[in-house]
């Protein structure tokens, strides 16, 4: 048995973690402290807590550029797929306990309001990334058709912000942080990119 | 000589290596249990904040005041409703009054800033009578009745309301308007100390809130100083909040402190933050969605279908008359 990696440890904690919100989410259901509407608490718990995992997903490689940490890049995996199944959930408890399963009403809501086409557009993006995450995708499709392909995760951690932002009545600061902190990602990503390509200039 | 009992078989035996390790395992086992309990911690702090934030504690019922006198209150049948009241706790817990914070459980918890008493209503513009009015004052003109209402939100949500207050139209009677007097404004307090949540300017404050005259003399139209027989909490918009049963909640200002007569349509809060979301009319119609949901159907707080609405919030009957010839989804 070949010694793993210090931190192997952390993957399984993320998974389990996740499993301990999502319980702790339900044992507040089940014993009514979600206040009045517990179908839209849970359904805004839920979708923060979506935005909250893809962010921490995209903060991998940012902190790896910044700090010079790697641990967050091999956990990346796990946070992208445990928010995937948060998204799923999210949208499970809307069609279902929220809307009652009219899927006509939900279709038409898709097709009329900006907030849930944006939702559900990120839904279906993260669908092919989700099936594509384990390694012997990334040796299927090769790596740089695989690296394209999970570019997308940069749009769906848009559209997530831009469906919280359209959701919102008035105050629009939670949305913004969040918006805030991937472009900010996005920012440290490009800065390092323009600073390696020019080395790379200079080196031909 | 004893017999030894067999011993294990050569391939059960723990590896060396592995056996060495021990201590290792047991480390990354506590390792693992301690980061899985702090993931877990900080998701669920994370997904509850803002508006997914629920009630911490529902606040008790007020007790009538010792000494003060017990309100006497009426309970005409005109205004019986056949349907299930929502629970005091949920009426009390729920709350969209974001001078006291922005999400439904916060008013709740933030509603002991408000200090109602003494409080005074000022009657302003085209009035016979202007004058400052207390609360006692009002009771004593109007006595006290009770209407259960239901009240619908433009979130699509509702609740049924068992308000204690007296008709709009019977204080407007009293402060004889003048001719001129088309329009009835309603403003709540504006006092950031009491109302932190004026501290940040996500609407113009103070809130305003209007309604035509043959609106605000309708029957329907009530002003009320309390629910389920007791004062309103603060967070319901102690201690004098308007009521219009067949619009959109947003309509009945809370804490009101200024009841004016002005001759052209007053400019409202949420019309003036988002025009194309909230008109001034603000009639509940389920056959006009706002712009981000529809309208057609509403969750009956408490219950776990979705209920049809119904236009005019089920009050058709009696206030369809006021839109006659209005095109509803232009005037929404």
């Amino acid at each position: 048995m070949a010694p793993k990696s210090r931190q192997a440890y952390l993957a399984p904690a993320i998974v389990s973690g996740w499993l301990l919100a999502l319980a702790q989410l339900g044992y507040r259901i089940a014993r009514h402290q979600l206040g009045a509407n517990p179908i839209a608490t849970a359904l805004n718990q839920l979708g923060l807590l979506a935005l909250v995992l893809l962010v921490a997903s995209l903060s991998a490689t940012p902190l790896k550029l910044t700090l010079g940490w790697t641990w967050p890049l091999r956990v990346r995996r796990t946070f992208g797929l445990v928010a995937f199944f948060t998204v799923l959930l999210h949208f499970l408890l809307y069609l279902g306990p929220d809307q009652g399963f009219d899927l006509l009403q939900v279709l038409s809501d898709i097709a009329k309001r900006p907030f849930i086409a944006v939702g559900f557009l990120a839904l279906l993006l993260l669908v092919p990334l989700a099936w594509t995450s384990s390694k012997q995708a990334v040796q299927r499709l090769t790596f740089p058709v695989w690296q394209r392909l999970h570019r997308l995760v940069y749009v769906i951690g848009l559209l997530a912000a831009l469906h919280f932002f359209l959701r919102v009545k008035a105050d629009h600061t939670q949305p913004l942080i969040y918006a805030a902190v991937i472009l900010l990602g996005f920012t440290i990503r490009l800065v390092a990119w323009r600073i390696k390509s020019r080395k790379r200039t200079r080196l031909a | 000589m004893p017999k030894l009992p067999p011993e294990p078989k050569s391939s059960e035996i723990t590896a060396p290596e592995l056996y060495a390790r021990r201590r290792e395992f047991l480390k990354t086992g506590a390792l693992c249990v301690a980061s899985s309990v702090g993931v877990g911690v900080a998701l669920s702090q994370l997904s509850s904040l803002g508006s997914a934030d629920p009630p911490k504690k529902p606040p008790p019922m007020p007790k009538p005041e010792a000494g003060a006198a017990p309100w006497k209150v009426e309970h005409p049948g005109r205004y019986k409703l056949d349907e299930q009241q929502t629970p005091y706790e949920d009426v009390t817990t729920y709350n969209n009054y974001y001078e006291l914070g922005l999400s439904k459980s916060e008013p709740a918890e933030q509603a002991h800033h408000l200090k109602t008493k003494p409080w005074s209503v000022r009657v302003t513009g085209q009035v016979q009578k202007p004058q400052t009015l207390d609360i006692d004052t009002l009771i004593r003109w109007f006595g006290l009745e009770e209407r259960v209402y239901r009240m619908r939100c433009v979130e699509a949500w509702s609740m049924v309301i068992p308000w204690v207050g007296f008709p709009l139209g019977e204080l407007i009677k009293r402060l004889e308007p003048t001719s001129r007097a088309k329009y009835v404004t309603f403003k709540t307090l504006l006092d950031p100390e009491q109302l932190p949540g004026q501290g940040r300017r996500v609407l113009p404050w103070p809130y305003a809130e209007g309604l035509r005259i043959d609106e605000a003399t309708h029957p329907l139209a009530f002003l009320a100083l309390g629910l389920y027989g007791a004062p309103l909490p603060g967070q319901n918009g102690a201690p004098l909040r308007l009521v219009v049963p067949w619009k959109y909640g947003f309509k009945g200002g809370k804490s009101l402190v200024e009841i004016g007569f002005v001759e052209r349509e007053p400019t409202t809060t949420w019309n003036l933050a988002a025009p194309s979301e909230y008109g001034f009319y603000a009639n509940v119609n389920p056959k006009v969605d706002h712009p981000r949901w529809s309208q057609a159907s509403e969750r009956r707080i408490g219950e776990l279908t979705r209920r049809a609405t119904l236009p005019f919030n089920g009050y058709a009957a009696e206030v369809a008359d006021l839109y006659r010839g209005m095109d509803l989804s232009r005037d929404f």
